[in-house]
């Protein structure tokens, strides 16, 4: 095998070493149970008295969401205004100017929501102090929060019947001391030892080699880099992102932020099963999970070392495959397996630019962001998988003829409904959005805007609705990649993103936290002969099929009319 | 309601102090004890700051190795990519171009040697790499430039290769301000 498939093969083994007793150390951590950490509660203890919180004090599932959406909208108000104002307060050594309101409004949200669309630049769009105090602040708790609104899932099946389902505050407090903060240290400080920077000095100034003066961006980056994967947030510190040689200098360190960013998502599904005593049903959900995952790296991995076919013609060697957007360093195996990593999870880093793969890498991309619970998001890829569960056990239902049942409860209409509207949103998210942006683009491309519709696209034909597909897919998906050619730094794009963006987030949590509390207070009925088990592999592979059958049914038109219309008229 | 409020507001005060001051001032220090003391690894040549040993330079001159394309002209007060899409007609026509401009000043370069990086595009428009194959095809030109023979640069690119990550991951390449520093001190 050559170096670059083993660097991806090294890569993903050397997550599962890690996630799966990260996964196992998380179920005690939430449980209560004694963990090697426990040093730990006397601080924690001290943040719960200054900030007036009783740990103890149960909620159910409804005063979990109150709490969640008080601080989540405590947040939005404090960063749209720091954003704002940044030219005039402290640390801002660039002289960066302040946002506009469109663009505060949708970088709020956007990182408030974990996923981290970025519409400005990092070298000039903020400063250090809104790069630390609101967007690496919220990288660390939007993390917190889809972490902790998953465990109140997890105790809502834990045991038999339950309405009082642990506090909210010590699961989110916890999430941080517990895992962020201190797997953030240790990967900054790997990316600070390989060169990338960590002090917070301004532009740096050099004559190069062949004597022009060049200006070089720099700041506290590395700190925001690591909770950027880790918490699977994706916002960096430059505008390439990862792509960045300072932002990831190495090899070693792109390992490194690919690993970072999948253990938490893996570990989350491991302590399901273990957290909820139901050990097997973690593992056959984390099966169709890597399934899912293997299905769309490899045809993406196919893709990428294949090259681009138009350049082939021109008789160029294309050896390691297709380089446009790519990094010499990295290669296009790693750039391959980076860019299904990041979209099935919802971080949204690059490294490498999307907009420049392959259409069929395009599509893959975009169908990962669309199912978006292959693994998933820090604690959202378990809420969304849920959903998907729920679908399942009540068509398997049907089939066979029993009431539908999951862990021992009862699913009924209430819970049923919540699913299906659930899994209608996205599309519809999708779907709608896109579809007002080609209107505008088409019907009122020269509007007498600030920017022109007619000027947003980067590239013509198949290839520029895709670049409009695939960005309200991303806000919908809460991933924050972009096909970045596409000119979004505008009141539409802000604004109409800004709200799928919101609703993307917000409703596919409580959704499932809903279903999950609904279904924990109803009364426990024993597993029998005539229970339809729900963690044995022919119902994994059931869900998987529920899976695939409704994101095909949602997207194949758009898919085709985007990424397939551009690879079929490529092959001429 | 009013509750949860009071205690969102205090708890989200006392995690900027612990996460936006506490942990990053944490980690700037203990990086000022790595090599570029956490400033990035800047190169100084006789006091003189003449670049970042990650950062690619722009080099167009025919007795410089040259890097690859670049959207953002090499200058990293910013970074982007080209963002161009694969089929995009004046894209592909940009890297015809590439490609004439590659044969013209390389003499007796052949199309089918030129590897895919040497004619797109970076992500960051600041790769400080090029492919080994990509150094080798402009050894000829550079030899001329200069006066020096093929295979003294042979070796020097040799040099200036940095082998897959632990000789097992990832691509071999080859750092060109590394190599074009090491052809300055050759003719000196």
């Amino acid at each position: 095998m050559n170096t670059e498939l083993l660097g991806i093969a090294a890569t993903f083994l050397i997550t599962l070493v890690i996630a799966i007793p990260l996964g196992k150390y998380l179920a005690k951590v939430f449980a209560g149970e004694k963990v090697w950490t426990d040093f730990l509660s006397p601080f924690e203890n001290g943040i719960y008295k200054l900030s007036g919180i009783n740990p103890r004090e149960q909620m159910n599932w409804k005063q979990h969401m109150k709490a969640m959406l008080t601080i989540n909208s405590v947040w939005l108000i404090y960063g749209f205004f720091v954003l704002l104002y940044q030219d005039k307060l402290p640390l801002n050594p660039d002289g960066n100017p302040g946002m506009s309101a469109d663009l505060s409004f949708n970088t709020i949200i956007s990182f408030v929501v974990n996923c981290n669309l970025q519409h400005y630049s990092g070298e000039t769009g903020v400063s250090y102090l809104t790069q630390h105090f609101v967007l690496m602040f919220l990288h660390f708790t939007s993390a917190a929060t889809g972490i902790a609104s998953a465990i109140v899932v997890f105790k809502a099946f834990r045991d038999k019947t339950v309405t009082s389902l642990g506090n909210f505050w010590e699961f989110f407090v916890r999430s941080i001391t517990r895992l962020l903060l201190p797997l953030s240290i240790i990967i900054a400080l790997i990316l600070a030892f390989s060169g990338t920077p960590a002090s917070y000095k301004g532009k740096d100034q050099y004559v190069s080699l062949q004597g022009d003066t060049v200006n070089v961006s720099r700041g506290p980056a590395a700190q925001m880099i690591a909770i950027k994967h880790l918490g699977t947030n994706g916002g960096g510190w430059f505008g390439a992102n990862s792509a960045h040689p300072l932002e990831n200098p190495s090899y070693l360190t792109n390992m490194v932020e690919m690993i970072a960013q999948v253990i938490i998502p893996v570990a989350m599904v491991i302590a399901f099963g273990y957290f909820i005593r139901r050990k097997k049903l973690g593992w056959i959900i984390f099966g169709v999970m890597t399934a899912g995952l293997f299905l769309l790296l490899i045809p993406t991995i196919s893709s990428e070392l294949s090259g681009n076919p138009s350049i082939a013609k021109m008789g160029i060697s294309q050896s390691t495959g297709a380089m446009e957007g790519k990094e010499v360093r990295f290669g296009p195996a790693a750039s391959a397996y980076w860019s299904t990593v990041t979209t099935i999870i919802s971080t949204g880093s690059v490294n490498s630019m999307h907009d420049s793969t392959m259409p069929l890498t395009g599509l893959w991309q975009m169908l990962a962001m669309m199912i978006n619970s292959f693994y998933g998001g820090c604690g959202v890829g378990v809420l969304n998988y849920l959903i998907y569960l729920i679908i399942a056990v009540f068509i398997s239902g049907l089939m066979v003829g029993r009431t539908p049942e999951f862990l021992g409860h009862k699913v009924e209409a209430r819970e049923v409904k919540i699913a299906a509207l659930i899994t209608l949103l996205s599309p519809l998210l999708i779907m709608a959005g896109t579809a007002l942006a080609c209107f505008v683009y088409t019907d009122y491309g020269h509007a007498d805007w600030a920017v022109k519709p007619a000027s947003w696209l980067n590239n013509p034909g198949f290839h520029g609705f895709s670049e409009m597909l695939y960005e309200m897919t991303s806000s919908n998906a809460n991933n924050g990649s972009g096909f970045e050619g596409l000119g979004d730094n505008n009141i539409f794009w802000n604004v109409s993103t800004g709200f799928v963006l919101i609703l993307g987030r917000f409703l596919p949590i409580i959704g499932p936290v809903a279903i999950a509390g609904l279904l924990g207070q109803k009364k426990y009925i024993p597993e029998s002969a005539g229970t339809l088990r729900t963690d044995t592999i022919t119902f994994g592979i059931m869900t998987l099929a529920v899976i695939l059958v409704l994101n095909a049914l949602s997207y194949f038109p758009a898919l085709a009319l985007g990424p397939l219309a551009e690879y079929f008229s490529m092959l001429k | 309601m009013k509750k949860y409020f009071f205690q969102s507001l205090r708890l989200t005060l006392i995690m900027l102090v612990l996460l936006c001051v506490i942990y990053p001032l944490v980690v700037a220090f203990i990086a000022r004890f790595s090599e570029g003391k956490g400033d990035g690894a800047a190169i100084l040549e006789n006091g003189k700051k003449i670049g970042y040993a990650n950062i690619g330079q722009s080099f167009t001159r025919p007795e410089y190795f040259w890097g690859r394309p670049s959207s953002v002209g090499y200058n990293a007060a910013g970074s982007a990519g080209s963002n161009k899409g694969p089929s995009n007609a004046d894209y592909l026509k940009e890297v015809n171009n590439r490609i004439d401009s590659l044969l013209k000043y390389n003499p007796g370069l052949k199309k089918n040697e030129i590897p895919a990086d040497m004619v797109t595009a970076s992500g960051s428009g600041l790769d400080p790499d090029i492919s080994v194959a990509g150094a080798r095809i402009q050894i000829s030109r550079v030899a001329k430039a200069r006066g020096i023979s093929a295979e003294q640069l042979e070796e020097l690119v040799d040099q200036a290769t940095t082998p897959p990550f632990l000789n097992l991951f990832g691509p071999s390449r080859v750092n060109v301000l590394k190599l074009n520093r090491s052809l300055d001190n050759l003719s000196r």
